[in-house]
């Protein structure tokens, strides 16, 4: 692995060195290194896609995985289908992410399709990064699709991050949740230059005291464009919450689509929503302390987005 | 010292809700300098112009000497004024540490934050992680932002109306905060204010209304007459 590799592996799960616990390393649509543990076995696919199922005993508690996937050729295209398949009552923290680093003329891209099976009363926290850089023309695209189906007492807490660097990206994640299990999304995203940036969440909550919490905080600058779809079925009773929050800077344009769909009468759906510019009180309030404008500008973007 | 020098304002066309100034001219260059006078009077203004939030349409305003009129909002909080706001702002995101060490001017340490926040009446633990956001109430807010002031700690420091909000905080610790400033900054505070026990340790008091200066002078000088005379109505109460 060479040092352009390493950088990129650090922006996505700052991993310095080869991980603890079970980790899989895609780089350049080739395996880059594996380890199964006793509790995490990671195996190829057999169906003939690309991608690896990964099967995490309930005996895991408090281990962890890395799945990093690296690109750092023009003019390449992949999708990969990861499953995982988490057994009852285990506990572990799934670290995935993709950086691309794209020096060409041409378009690079990676759709990554992560399904996640979590049985009864497991809890999985996943942290997903985006990244990307490169100095020539060439496009960075990133297409990542989430499908989670929590059983009863499940919990599953999504972290997903993309700030700056990927051109083009359709985010699609879609839940299906069973009695008392819980969902927790935390999205952060920062667009700039001409880039374009799509997530669509759809939860249906279906079994009785199924929770969702999900929250979108982005920035758009210049004359990139946002849009986010939210949706939260309540089929029992259930509790929803869903809130997006966006900064609008320069010629960026951000629609925000949220819908709540309430089937029952015990379904608690509640929903924010607020796009604006950054208050010119709050720009002058950290002038008043020393700041530029300017850095005043990155102070707040940078708490919003932390 | 700060000086200013036949200051007007007014707003465009249209605002009619701006205060405006008229021929104002004063220096600050006691311990605590006290402006008070009607609501409506220019007061906030003329806080507004000395931090350069607001250009005055005429006349100087001098800091040690330099003219300091043409400076911006950062250009003077690099001279060495600080402006705690009457409505202090909320940040999404932002910790009340951040703040803290954003007005600090470098990384401080949590047990540096932690003392600024207790010198407000904070206790310091249970906020110094928390957003600068809805969730705290105006009260805190308002002791955030002077612990923002305090954290800068230069020559002059300007307060628009500090006691407004912090009611269960005794003006007692208020005043000893402005006290504990003044000793270690040596520099200037000056007060926005309605309230007599605030004008009770001024040095000098300036009384504002209509946009005009109708008096100024030491406390014994300006300060009987006030509360005979009722020239600013709050303070009946």
């Amino acid at each position: 692995m060479d040092e352009l590799e390493k950088m990129l592996l650090m922006q996505i799960a700052d991993l310095h060195k080869v991980p603890d616990g079970a980790y899989n390393i895609r780089n350049n649509g080739e395996a880059d290194g594996r380890r199964s543990t006793p509790h995490i076995r990671i195996e190829s696919r057999k169906d003939g896609k690309a991608g690896i199922d990964i099967f995490i005993s309930g005996k895991a508690q408090g281990e962890s995985v890395h799945i990093p996937v690296v690109i750092t050729k023009t003019d390449y295209r992949e999708t990969v289908y990861n499953d995982f398949y988490v057994e009852d009552g285990a506990d572990v923290l799934i670290i995935a992410g993709c950086g691309i680093h794209n020096c060409g003329q041409a378009t690079s891209e990676h759709s990554g399709i992560h399904t996640f099976h979590v049985g009864k009363n497991a809890k999985v926290k996943y942290v997903e990064k985006h990244y990307a850089s490169g100095d020539g023309n060439g496009e960075n695209v990133m297409n990542p699709t989430t499908d989670i189906r929590l059983e009863e007492g499940a919990r599953l807490e999504m972290e997903t991050t993309q700030i700056k660097g990927v051109d083009s990206t359709v985010r699609t994640t879609r839940a299906g949740l069973a009695a008392n299990a819980e969902l927790v999304i935390r999205e952060k995203i920062y667009t700039h230059g001409k880039q374009f940036a799509k997530t669509d969440f759809s939860v249906a909550l279906d079994g009785e005291n199924a929770g969702a919490d999900i929250v979108s905080r982005s920035v758009a600058a210049q004359s990139s464009q946002q849009e986010l779809y939210l949706r939260i079925d309540g089929n029992k009773k259930c509790h929803g919450h869903s809130e997006c929050d966006a900064i609008i800077m320069d010629d960026a344009k951000v629609l925000a689509i949220p819908a709540l769909a309430a089937n029952n009468v015990d379904a608690e759906l509640i929903h924010e929503a607020a796009i604006g510019k950054i208050a010119g009180e709050q720009l002058l309030k950290l002038m008043t302390l020393g700041l530029t404008e300017q850095e005043a500008e990155e102070q707040i973007i940078k708490g919003f987005l932390s | 010292m700060l000086e200013l020098q036949h200051i007007s304002f007014s707003a465009g066309d249209g605002d009619a809700n701006k205060e405006i100034l008229d021929d104002v001219s004063l220096t600050v260059s006691e311990r605590f300098v006290a402006i008070t006078g009607p609501n409506g009077s220019g007061k906030s203004t003329l806080a507004k112009v000395i931090a350069g939030i607001l250009k005055p349409t005429e006349g100087k305003i001098l800091l040690d000497g330099e003219d300091i009129t043409a400076l911006s909002v950062t250009e003077r909080a690099h001279r060495g004024i600080s402006y705690a706001f009457q409505q202090p702002v909320r940040f999404k995101g932002l910790t009340v540490k951040d703040l803290v060490s954003l007005a600090a001017g470098r990384k401080i340490t949590v047990s540096e934050a932690c003392s600024y926040l207790s010198e407000v009446g904070l206790c310091a633990r249970d906020y110094i992680d928390r957003e600068v956001n809805a969730s705290l109430s105006g009260g805190e807010l308002k002791r955030i932002e002077i612990a923002t002031v305090l954290a800068r700690g230069t020559q002059l420091s300007v307060f628009d109306e500090p006691e407004a909000g912090i009611d269960l905080w005794s003006f007692q610790n208020l005043i000893s905060v402005f006290e504990k400033m003044h000793a270690r900054t040596n520099g200037s505070i000056l007060i926005i204010s309605h309230q007599e026990r605030i004008l009770n340790i001024a040095d000098k008091i300036v009384v504002i209304a209509g946009g005009k200066v109708t008096k100024q002078g030491t406390r014994e000088e300006v300060l009987p007459g006030l509360l005979a005379g009722r020239i600013c109505p709050a303070l009946e109460n």
